[in-house]
């Protein structure tokens, strides 16, 4: 039985929204769980996407020199901070589609990184080099600590990663150091530096236990590892001569540690000038095989469940993404998504995976299980894809 | 007089693809350089490659530092994917400025 005052009652009210709606577009109710960044790197604009439905909400253009961007989320999940490399930072509203505020922060910055705590955003620069702090919410300047040591008057600073504790880690590329960054809410920062880890490490990553943090070397056959739990820190060499004394093939485009492929107690990094993935184990550090690939791996990326892993190649093999099997070490698929394929993002538990053609100018969202393509998504000059569940991830 | 048609026809086509071959370039220059370099050639990993930067190296020095890269550091040997002319022609279009 229908009570007809009630009824009554709604109608007004159910109309109320649509006529406030003709007036005003009011922004739309919805979560930001799904959503997604696309930097567009020769026209310094980015898209915001949306991974349900694969459609693009909004482009937001004057971010500046967009190469080589990258992003990072707040804790709510509601605004990216974009780190450009023209020392560009800004702090894009998700849901509002605008720049809520933009800082140029230094002359050429390279990545940034989000405390544990969401209150501080840090960012990584070339020039001048070093790391400086910022508070997340209004971008003012909490700390600037110069990358300057005893071997390099200032140093590029590369692979930073926010690690518990309202701390970072990152690496002096021109002076071989690693340092961990401390800033306790209402004490001095603290920084501990190790000296002497090796000759230009130009990447790190943590595991997201934040327990692990290894930088990539250039210039020696090696990688870096800190135990971030063992206090003294200790910088020890693994896998050193992984090139077994073979010459390096030249590299066209430096490889990536950022999103590497960490499955279980496996480790998937890519070598530095030879066509092959190495992989060892974590608990043991020692190595357990290696992947023959197509080109030299810029990115190599687990698919969440630790599975598969899938990884992209430099310049001049840059339009083939391959698929390799984590237990097997087998390649089980080889796919052509486009000319120059600079990224890849998966969906949070990766029944999809979203693949950048620079000049393609197009991003392919892939079904990870079939391989089939799902959706073309129009972009234009596509790089980085940021997805918002990266907020919840130490070392993202 | 057909014979001039032909050949001003034909020096239209090679113009037509040495035009090409400088977008080409300038493509590799932008896109794939300025991975290291800074997509505005402003400098990134490696330094700066703009006219200013430049101005202390002659012409075939940049030639050469593209044709056999700077060992010990990221700095590749292009040689395997680029003919002598056309390291040549990249490091004229550098040092007058030519990209962005
Ligand atoms: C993988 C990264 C990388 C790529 C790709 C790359 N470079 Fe470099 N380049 C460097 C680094 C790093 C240096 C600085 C080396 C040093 O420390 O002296 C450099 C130095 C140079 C220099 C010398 C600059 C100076 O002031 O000493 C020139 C010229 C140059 N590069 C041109 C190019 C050109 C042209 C291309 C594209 C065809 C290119 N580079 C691609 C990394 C790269």
């Amino acid at each position: 039985m229908i009570d007809r005052r009630s009824v009554l009652a709604i109608a007004p009210l159910a109309l109320a929204p649509r006529l406030a709606f003709a007036q005003a577009p009011a922004p739309q109710m919805r979560g930001t769980g799904d959503l997604g960044v696309i930097i567009e790197r020769a026209t310094g604009s980015v898209l915001i996407v949306e991974t349900t439905d694969r459609t693009v909400l909004t482009r937001i253009e004057g971010l500046g020199d967009l190469s080589h961007a990258s992003v990072c989320f707040s804790r709510d999940e509601r605004f990216a901070f974009v780190f450009g490399r023209d020392g560009g930072l800004s702090r894009i509203d998700l849901l509002g589609g605008r720049i809520a505020k933009r800082i140029v922060q230094g002359g050429n910055a390279i990545g940034g990184a989000v405390s544990d705590d969401g209150r501080l955003v840090a960012v990584s620069n070339y020039e001048p080099g070093g790391v400086r702090v910022f508070d997340a919410e209004t971008l003012a300047l909490v700390a600037d600590v110069p990358a300057t040591s005893r071997s390099a008057a200032r140093s590029k600073t590369v692979g930073l990663v926010d690690i518990p504790g309202r701390a970072f880690v990152y690496a002096l590329y021109d002076a071989g150091e690693i340092w961990r960054l401390e800033i306790p809410v209402s004490e001095a920062p603290r920084l501990t530096r190790l000296e002497n880890v090796g000759k230009l490490p130009y990447d790190g990553n943590v595991t997201s236990d934040g327990r692990h943090y290894f930088a990539g070397l250039f210039g020696e056959d090696g990688v870096v590892h800190v135990d971030l739990w063992k206090e003294p820190l200790k910088a020890e060499r693994v896998l050193d001569g992984y090139g077994r004394g073979e010459a390096p093939l030249p590299v066209y485009k430096m490889p990536h540690f950022e999103g590497w492929a960490a499955t279980q107690n496996m480790l998937f990094l890519p070598a530095v000038g030879r066509d092959e993935l190495l992989v060892f184990d974590l608990s043991t550090l020692k190595e357990l095989g290696r992947v023959q690939t197509y080109g030299q791996p810029v990115f190599a990326v687990a698919r969440p469940d630790g599975r598969h892993v899938w990884v992209n190649y430099a310049y001049p093999k840059n339009n083939v993404v391959e698929i390799v099997d984590s237990q097997s070490l087998a390649i089980v698929k080889r796919l052509e998504p486009g000319p120059a394929v600079l990224h890849l993002e998966f969906a949070p538990r990766g029944h999809e995976v979203w693949v950048s053609s620079r000049d393609a100018d197009a991003v392919i969202v892939y079904d990870t299980r079939s391989f089939q393509e799902k959706a073309r998504i129009k972009a234009s000059k596509p790089s980085g894809i940021f997805f918002t569940a990266r907020a919840h991830v130490i070392g993202k | 007089m057909l014979l001039s048609k032909l050949i001003v026809a034909i020096c239209a086509t090679s113009a037509l693809a040495a035009e090409l071959d400088r977008e080409r370039l300038k493509h590799l220059v932008v896109q794939e350089c300025g991975s290291c370099h800074g997509l505005v050639l402003k400098g990134g990993l490696g330094r700066p490659l703009t006219q200013d930067a430049l101005a202390h190296f002659p012409q075939e020095t940049v030639r050469d530092i593209i044709l056999d890269g700077i060992p010990g550091t990221p700095m590749p040997p292009w040689r395997p994917l680029l003919s002598e002319n056309e390291a040549a022609a990249i490091a004229v279009m550098l040092k007058n400025g030519d990209i962005r």
